[in-house]
């Protein structure tokens, strides 16, 4: 029987191994240096909050394993020997594949700065990282002040967390702006504000320049390089994005740039060794989208997507529509098709946001047909599947505010701002 | 999570201290439930000023809490630190709770003297006496274990409504809904029935009677004083009897099919508004295993059972030896059920069979011929159901699933099991109604495309043990017969993926294996459409 073999068991690789067993009888096992079984990773956050046990977070019951033939394994790959097509662990131990799949995710980004490896100093992003967090900042006697550097998702999230625990937060941000390199300005500055609402200390336009040691070799502070201002703290959060988690395979004769390259059908350059989800990096970038695709929808789509090529049906990695999600803090995001930034070249912007400062849109539109491109979402939820049909049906921006009622996905008995978003348009395209 | 260890520290979490505010709240509170305790040693010479002291301690000391707990803090989800305080994490104050709630239970059901209730027709003394002026001032007699009760019940809807209120004050179908239980337990549970009963005279006599109060839960509903005292009314009696059988057999079909089971459930229910009130801070110790799942499956299906095979024989018999007061007789009634229960079991089997798992299957022909072969021996005995009294039958049924199940399991044990079991596992209108939301209704709760990050926030907070994610990661509606539309997996979900809906039946249940947002080829060839 075909032994596959899946390094990581995030959202990637677990989609594919539920997949393959879906199609196929073949063996199967997971390899997971992190945890014995599959959570959720966007949910470690919730854990340190007391929003839930780690338990919650686990998507599938301990038995679903083994109902499933799905063989677990914990253990740290330390070599890919592609020749005999084995694994060596770190233990020493071995095991042999017929076909491999990386998915071994990210891990935070750190740009030498120094101090960065002090004791104190933490990135967030796997449950190691989760459990250095509750030794470093278990409260706010111990961990006095706290400073976040990088406005990225994850630090929004880490800041999020220090706050749910009263722990005084500073929020370094390279930016002018919080993420305003993926957010339209007036999306971005409504964050900010919403970011000092919840009492963080956010610093727009500042980087680190190095964190300095108490006697012990812990945290003492964080300096800012601009003005050189020294920041008291116990913990500092290294949050300026990921990178793929791919030191290990630098030896492996591995085609590396960034990532794992891989062709369409998420094939490395050697023979039955695949890679999917956030380490694996396109050849070319697929329409707007990034070579490296760090999240979670787009892991388990390459995920569906290999487990049709490993049992038999080569299967391209073609997702469709963009869309994406996140929360910061008490407003929540979404995102279907694109909104860039700045308008791409020969596209506009509509953007309405309410006044309470918590809920707004930005859509964008091609400015010489009026096509659909993409809307924004903040503080209000709007339907997936509608959006993706009005992208499929390449419906003009005039329909889609028309018919904006229809992807309202907000809960019973709230109040639509369908109307308000309409006058807004209006106003605004006679003034234009 | 083994590896660490929270409470070690000799400092605490911060999420985890309670805040000057609500201190104080605590203090108050519990001094108005000490205040109402010390009547059961001491009689107040002023039980009025006192009672009305201590009711409005709990209600303030609850309110100050809920402002330590929300005020000067931004609208949104307030689930910090719910898994480190010990009440809510089935820690040391949480077996304090449970105990001392299940305690009360067993008092109030078994040993109301010890509340001081007056023995054959005394005045009341103790906790029950100090109720009295509140009884007199509304029906005009002198309260009883019930009335203390429904009074301490309906003051901790109210008041642990509000705080549900204060923290969901961003979502209205949230305030809403609690604003419709605050209202059914204060007005139809509490002050009509107690206001109706100074109608009653010498001549003229209802029961106490709960509008909203619907048979199987209410499940002396049908009982021979309460019919009888209806029929003696006459008009209004028979208008109230009417009634009883029409939201039984008509009102609640159609607004179920309509809006699912949450219309009852968690919109006008008293159970249920304690629930959703008092109860929401355990609302996370549901047990969301499938084991758990497969065993509410058959104990409230078997619950209901029970309580169709004891109402009919209590009817039947009443019937049976006083044939001459009713216009229907006993073998009329007895056939009348069989082939009602014949028709609907076999209507359900035939357009909904696919629908019905194995063990589905299994129970509802058990459950039938159970039904049947037991009014089969009724119909040609006298009072004998199978080998119980009927009246043997009522009083294990009242003991067992009235008293014992639904109060000191169901209520007493929140911050064990969490604050549903009862409505879970035992209530017999939950299992009418869910049986007919799983299989008739528009009601379901719609999964937002490929929205989901699987991040377990909506089954942690389903206070029915349902596991919400593992619909919503395959795109799959969740249509579930116990689910009594709360709305709070909607409202803990980070990414907008949950939303409460009543929508056409067609395609109300299908899930997909590649969701939303892949590859359309991709997902017509595995989803198969």
């Amino acid at each position: 029987m075909e032994h596959i073999v899946i390094i990581g068991n995030g959202i990637s690789g677990v989609t594919t191994a539920r997949h393959i067993r879906k199609l196929s009888d073949k063996k199967i096992t997971i390899v997971s240096g992190e945890t014995d079984h599959f959570f959720s990773r966007t949910a470690l956050m919730y854990v340190y909050m007391g929003h839930m046990k780690y338990e919650h977070t686990k998507p599938y019951e301990n038995y679903f394993w083994k109902k499933n033939r799905i063989d677990l394994k914990r253990g740290f790959v330390d070599k890919v020997n592609h020749a005999n097509k084995s694994l060596e662990f770190s233990d020493g131990t071995n095991l042999s594949y017929d076909k491999l799949v990386l998915a071994v995710g990210s891990k935070p980004n750190k740009f030498g700065w120094p101090g960065q490896d002090l004791d104190g100093a933490q990135g967030l992003y796997s449950f190691q990282d989760l459990e250095k967090l509750e030794k470093n900042a278990p409260n706010n006697k111990i961990c006095k002040h706290a400073v976040i550097v990088g406005g990225g998702l994850i630090g929004i999230e880490l800041a999020e967390m220090l706050a749910s625990r009263a722990i005084p937060v500073t929020f370094l941000v390279r930016e002018q702006s919080f993420w305003n390199g993926v957010l339209p300005q007036g999306e971005s500055e409504m964050i900010n504000r919403h970011i000092k609402n919840h009492h963080v200390d956010l610093r727009l336009g500042v980087n680190l320049k190095e964190i300095l040691a108490d006697d012990n070799g812990k945290v003492r502070a964080a300096v800012i390089a601009e003005t050189g201002e020294e920041i008291p703290c116990n913990v500092v959060g290294l949050t300026a994005g990921v990178s793929p988690n791919v030191d290990f395979l630098r030896e492996s004769g591995i085609e590396l740039g960034r990532g794992i390259k891989v062709n369409r059908l998420l094939e490395t350059n050697i023979k039955d060794i695949y890679a999917i989800g956030d380490c694996a990096e396109q050849h070319e970038p697929i329409g707007n989208r990034r070579p490296i695709e760090a999240v979670w929808y787009t892991g388990r789509m390459m995920g569906e997507t290999l487990a049709q090529t490993i049992c038999g049906n080569p299967t391209e990695y073609k997702p469709g529509h963009w869309f994406n999600s996140a929360k910061f803090f008490d407003i929540e995001y979404q995102t279907y098709g694109w909104v860039f930034a700045k308008p791409k070249e020969g596209n506009v912007h509509f953007h309405w946001k309410h006044q309470d400062d918590t809920k707004c849109i930005t859509i964008e539109t091609e400015a010489s047909s009026g096509k659909f491109i993409g809307i924004n979402n903040f503080g209000i939820r709007m339907r997936h599947e509608v959006f993706d049909r009005w992208l499929t049906e390449e419906r003009s921006t005039d329909y889609v505010i028309s018919n904006l009622r229809k992807a309202n996905f907000d809960p019973e008995f709230y109040k639509s701002f369908e109307k308000d978003i309409l006058t807004a348009y209006h106003q605004q395209t006679v003034n234009a | 999570m083994s590896t660490i260890q929270r409470n070690m520290s000799l400092t605490g979490d911060a999420s985890n201290y309670l805040n000057s505010l609500q201190k104080i709240g605590t203090v108050i509170g519990l001094a108005g439930l000490a205040t109402i305790l010390l009547s059961a040693f001491n009689e107040f010479s002023n039980p009025g000023i006192w009672l009305a002291v201590s009711l409005l301690a709990i209600t303030v000391g609850i309110l100050i809490f809920a402002r330590g707990s929300y005020e000067g803090k931004l609208e949104g989800i307030k689930n910090h630190g719910v898994w480190f305080k010990s009440v809510s994490s089935r820690g040391f104050w949480g077996w304090v709770a449970g105990i001392s709630l299940t305690g009360f239970y067993v008092i109030l059901y078994f040993y109301a003297g010890l509340l001081g209730l007056g023995a054959d027709g005394e005045a009341n003394t103790g906790i029950v006496g100090l109720f009295d002026p509140l009884s007199k001032f509304l029906s005009g007699n002198p309260a009883s274990q019930w009335f203390v009760y429904g009074t301490l019940y309906t003051v901790a809807i109210i008041a642990f409504g509000i705080k549900f209120i204060w923290k969901y004050r961003h979502n209205r179908y949230e305030q809403l809904r609690t604003m419709s239980v605050m209202f059914f337990q204060t007005a139809f549970a509490f002050l009509i029935p107690e206001l109706m009963a100074r109608l009653n005279s010498d001549s003229f006599s209802l029961p106490y009677n709960d509008l909203k109060n619907m048979w199987p839960l209410n499940y002396y509903a049908f009982e021979q004083w309460r019919v009888d005292q209806f029929i003696n009314a006459e008009t209004i009696g028979l208008a109230f009897l009417l009634f009883a059988v029409l939201s039984v057999f008509v009102i609640s079909p159609i607004l179920t099919y309509k809006y699912g089971k949450r219309w009852y459930c968690s919109w006008v229910c008293g159970c249920g508004g304690l629930a959703e009130t008092a109860g929401d801070s355990f609302r996370q110790l549901s047990d969301k295993r499938m084991v758990a799942w497969k065993v509410e499956r058959w104990v409230i299906h078997s619950v209901l059972v029970f309580s169709v095979v004891m109402t009919t024989a209590t009817i039947a018999t009443f019937l049976g030896y006083d044939s001459e007061k009713y216009w229907l007789t006993k073998d009329m009634f007895l056939i009348g059920v069989a082939v009602f229960l014949g028709l609907l079991f076999a209507a359900i089997w035939y357009f909904k069979k696919e629908e019905l798992a194995k063990d589905a299957r299994y129970g509802a022909i058990g459950y039938l011929v159970i039904v049947l072969s037991l009014i089969g021996i009724h119909y040609f005995s006298d009072s004998k159901l199978f080998l119980f009294e009927d009246s043997s039958l009522r009083s294990s049924y009242g003991f067992l699933i009235g008293a014992v199940f639904s109060g000191v399991i169901g209520t007493g044990f929140y911050p064990i099991f969490g604050n549903r079991v009862w409505c879970r596992m035992g209530c017999p209108m939950a299992g009418i109604l869910g049986i007919q939301q799983r299989l008739f209704s528009k009601f379901r709760i719609t999964t937002n495309g490929g929205q989901c990050i699987s991040c377990g926030n909506c089954s942690t907070y389903c206070e029915m043990g349902i596991d919400v994610r593992s619909y919503a990661q395959k795109g799959e509606n969740i249509v579930r017969s116990s689910c009594v539309g709360c709305g709070i997996c909607s409202a803990v979900c980070p990414r907008g993926v949950l939303k409460l809906e009543n929508g056409p039946l067609e395609g109300r249940i299908d899930g997909n294996q590649v969701l939303l947002g892949n590859d359309v080829d991709l997902m017509d060839l595995v989803n198969g459409k």
